[in-house]
């Protein structure tokens, strides 16, 4: 990989808050024209790994730059060319939508024409609204907005903390696609989530937990990296199957995922032979009607296996 | 011996044609459903669909415009004070006390309820057993990992042993394996005949629940077990569902 | 320069939008100065006066009727005793107490000790000032008259003048200096710094850091609306008190809107010095009603006279900006001094400009924390 490919570099980077280790050590890169994914649940120190990558808060230690530049040093140069959307509400809700969009253009320097190409596709839909105040606007379309602002001014990345928390299944699909159709537009964007399927969406990944890195790789990189071999069972009574499972000594791990449970087993002591095995055991407690076979991770499986070898 | 036989399949949860109207917005528009004891009854919708003011007025928070409704036997129009009484509510936004012991939000909580100091000691005790917390007594709730404090803030919402406990987005944000502790402490709390009202934006979590509604613009939309709802619309997942009804023009 | 118009705008746009703040900013002068001009216009007419007066002496009894003569005080009760006259100001059966000490005329002749005690009641001062300033008049007037023309002597007696329950007495000329003062601290330290404490919670500060706008824009932006709002008050205030109160401007006005210019900026500088503590709006109006408001209601010398003060509030009480704004505004517009007079206030208030101004620039970070 050239360095002038390179779009976000992290190196080392920690961070403190007073005794709370936000960051330990974090190292990763971002592909210029890439989608990034940082994924983890909430306190994983996501939005830290923002606030320093934005230039709004220093590191305790390690290096980061934006294209090149230092975010300690050049921090002036990279907020111009860098667009930000926060995990909350961050518009002006006594202002109009129309209000918002020639404010944040002009807090760049831009007028809303000179950029209106890469955001029509997502501000067509609030257009109509145009006069309506930020705060009565629904949920999605508050979010369209915020995405609005925070590109007009054509930034060379974007960062979209938690743009998708709290948001239904549906708008998020609708905000992927959105996110998708700029990244055409040449735009790098880092973007977190605490949801590990949208992992899926991204050109390459993150996953973070309680301040560090377990795992950074394409998200098919990441699934093949899953050392263990992966069960899905599925049935009549699956309260009873999990509870019956997780007794078994040979399981490693054994989680509901939505309609099945995954059941995760050393790869060495996986044979043919295993699923029936485990069937007849499960038979002779009674259990009937139920399904095994074996099965792709997910991300999440990922997350969950990667996180306890940590632990 | 009868009007014991029909207490018992009575629903927790009765709701015929609530409706409510802020100004000219009908934010809830005539829904109707029962929640019968013991259920996880997943309450689904998109972001402004009318989930929040619904369940605002199953809490007793809320005065519906019209239609009725009652929760554990109590009308929610009427006998607000004891719907209240007799519930248990946890949201994502606030469920305990930072600042506080965890024994301290227990004591808290319990003596909302009106619990004897001794009953709360006890129950506490019981409950710090069975998550394994004992150690944790008196911890600051604050310096607690994020998946510790939605378990305990769900023990501390079923502290007075309520006939039904409200969920709101109570996984949001939560790492994977917490998330699925927490789901484990559902079942076992519907086991003990504890009706779950819960409503959540992950998708496999709504397999994990007996019967589900979606809602969509103040109306329910669909109501069954997921198994139903995925043959009825003819798809793999619960995902699907939601998609397909939501992006349907209603 | 066009980036700053925006900002301005936006600012403009912030406050006219919440339309029943800007109401309460607008109004609050107006009502301040009416409710402390009604208390000030309290009319002397039918004071109840119980007498206590022991000597009953040619002397005594010309001054009490003197006093009692016009349509200023009424005679109530002769009382002997002091319990008797306390207990009825007290109940409120009386208004004033005249007392005169035993063998006044013979003492008022040759020993010239003769003593004559008002007493009023303290709970309304400003009525009580009224009442006392009334009566000791006229007292004066009718002791003048016995001690030159019947006893020809230099002798006089000092009314002895005590006020119950609130011997602090407010100075009745106080209050527009005082209203000045506070209206402008409030509009421009809290409502700044609220203002900008709204934008680090509603996290639009973040996206606002994250840009290349120059801080220095962003603040100043946020002063020029409250700006304008205090010269609008300030208007308002001494235009109710010309010709509402009939309070007048009796020095120079271009040198007492100098001086207010000079304190606007204080009360800003410090708004902003608190919004670069505070996180949020609640700790933000917090600090502004402690830090600021309690001592400029208390120690500017706005309700109690700094001189009365214990030494320790006497030397707070100098580091207040608004006790140098009200004295200088009293000297300007109330006692009509010339400029010179109000040298040592204007330059303090230019020096802590200068210090707050400074100090609050330089806590504005250009990154969280």
């Amino acid at each position: 990989m050239k360095n002038s490919d390179i779009s976000v570099e992290v190196k080392g980077v920690s961070k403190n808050y007073s005794s709370v280790k936000a960051l330990e050590d974090i190292s990763l890169s971002v592909k210029k024209g890439e989608m990034f994914g940082l994924i983890g649940p909430d306190g994983a120190g996501k939005s830290t790994l923002f606030r320093i990558l934005t230039t709004l808060i220093l590191p305790d230690s390690g290096t980061a730059a934006i294209e090149g530049l230092d975010v300690r040093q050049d921090y002036k140069s990279i907020r111009k060319i860098i667009g930000y959307m926060p995990g909350r509400f961050s518009l002006y809700g006594d202002l109009t939508v129309q209000e918002n969009l020639s404010f944040f253009a002009s807090v760049f320097g831009v007028k809303v024409s000179d950029n209106y190409s890469l955001i029509e596709n997502i501000f067509k839909d609030i257009a109509p609204f145009g006069d309506r105040r930020a705060s009565r606007l629904s949920g999605g379309m508050k979010q369209k907005l915020a995405l609005s602002c925070a590109l007009i001014h054509k930034p060379s990345v974007l960062f979209l903390d938690e743009p998708t928390t709290g948001v239904d299944p549906v708008s998020r699909r609708e905000f992927w696609q959105m996110l998708e159709r700029l990244k055409t537009d040449g735009i790098t964007i880092v973007v977190s989530t605490s949801y590990m399927d949208e992992a899926l969406l991204c050109d390459r990944v993150a996953l973070i937990k309680e301040g560090r890195v377990l795992s950074s790789d394409s998200p098919r990189g990441v699934i093949d990296s899953y050392q263990n071999t992966l069960l899905a069972i599925w049935g009549e009574d699956m309260h009873s199957l999990l509870k019956d499972i997780r007794s078994y000594g040979e399981i490693k791990s054994i989680y509901s995922f939505g309609q099945e449970h995954h059941i995760a087993i050393d790869k060495n002591l996986y044979n043919i032979n295993y699923i029936d095995s485990l069937a007849k055991k499960l038979e002779a407690t009674g259990h009937r009607n139920f399904h095994i076979k074996v099965i792709a991770p997910t991300i999440e499986d990922c997350y969950m296996e990667f996180s306890a070898n940590k632990n | 011996m009868n009007s014991h036989l029909e207490n018992n399949i009575k629903p927790v949860i009765y709701v015929e044609n609530l409706t409510k109207i802020f100004g000219k917005f009908t934010a809830v528009n005539s829904i109707s459903f029962e929640v019968n004891k013991g259920e996880i009854f997943g309450f689904l919708g998109a972001n402004g669909a009318g989930k929040t003011t619904a369940m605002k007025m199953l809490c007793g928070l809320l005065k519906p415009t019209s239609g009725r409704g009652f929760v554990a036997g109590f009308d929610i129009s009427k006998e607000p004070e004891r719907v209240k009484a007799s519930i248990g509510y946890m949201s994502q936004r606030f469920s305990l006390y930072d600042d506080l012991r965890v024994w301290e939000n227990f004591r808290l909580f319990g003596g909302i309820y009106g619990l004897k100091e001794r009953e709360i000691s006890e129950t506490t005790e019981r409950m710090l057993h069975e998550l394994g917390f004992t150690q944790e007594r008196n911890t600051m709730v604050k310096s607690l990992p994020a998946g510790w404090k939605q378990k305990l803030a769900f023990s501390v919402a079923i502290i007075h042993n309520p006939g039904i406990v409200f969920l709101d987005e109570p996984t949001g944000g939560v790492d994977p394996k917490a998330r699925r502790q927490f789901w484990e402490l559902i079942y076992g709390a519907a086991e003990r005949g504890i009706t779950i009202f819960v409503t959540t934006h992950y998708m496999d979590e709504a397999e994990y629940c007996s019967r589900i509604s979606i809602m969509k613009d103040g109306t329910i939309d669909a109501l069954d077990t997921p198994a139903n709802l995925k043959l009825k619309y003819g798809v793999k997942s619960m995902d699907e569902v939601f998609y397909q009804l939501a992006s349907s023009k209603g | 320069m066009r980036q700053f118009y925006i900002f301005v705008r936006k600012e403009f746009l912030h406050i006219f939008r919440d339309g029943r703040s800007i109401l309460i900013l607008l109004l609050m002068p107006v009502v301040q100065i009416i409710l402390f001009g009604f208390a000030l216009t309290n009319e002397v007419k039918n004071v109840k006066v119980a007498i206590m007066d022991p000597s009953r002496d040619a002397a005594t009894t010309m001054i009490t009727e003197r006093l009692t003569a016009g349509e200023y005080f009424s005679p109530y009760m002769m009382v002997s005793t002091e319990k008797d006259s306390d207990a009825l100001l007290k109940r409120g059966e009386v208004s004033l107490i005249l007392s005169y000490s035993e063998r006044f005329r013979e003492r008022l002749m040759h020993t010239g000790s003769a003593r004559l005690g008002l007493t009023a009641d303290g709970t309304d001062p400003n009525m009580a000032s009224s009442i006392i300033l009334y009566a000791s008049s006229i007292i004066r007037s009718a002791e003048l008259e016995i001690s030159g023309k019947i006893f020809n002597s230099g002798g006089v007696a000092i009314p002895n003048v005590r006020l119950l329950y609130n011997p602090q007495m407010k100075s009745s000329y106080n209050f527009v200096p005082g209203v000045m003062g506070l209206i402008l601290m409030l509009i421009c330290a809290m409502m700044t710094s609220i203002s900008i404490v709204r934008e680090k919670e509603t996290g639009t500060m973040e996206v606002l850091l994250v840009s290349p706008v120059r801080p220095i824009f962003l603040i100043l932006s946020k002063a020029v609306p409250y700006f304008v709002l205090s010269m609008v008050n300030l208007t308002t205030i001494l235009f109710l008190s010309v010709f509402l109160l009939g309070v007048p401007v009796t020095g120079s006005l271009f040198w007492l809107v100098i001086v207010s210019l000079v304190f606007i900026f204080v009360s800003l500088s410090m708004g902003l010095l608190i919004s670069s503590i505070a996180s949020t709006q609640v700790a933000a109006m917090l600090i502004s009603g402690l830090v600021l408001m309690m001592p400029v209601m208390l120690l500017s010398g706005m309700i109690y006279p700094i001189s009365n003060m214990p030494d320790i509030l006497q030397v707070i009480a100098q580091f207040i900006p608004a006790k140098w704004y009200i004295e200088a505004v009293r000297k300007l517009m109330i006692q009509g001094l010339p400029l010179n007079s109000v040298l040592t206030e204007l330059s303090v208030l230019l020096v802590m400009a200068a210090i707050y101004l400074t100090a609050s620039l330089r806590s504005f970070k250009d990154r969280l924390q």
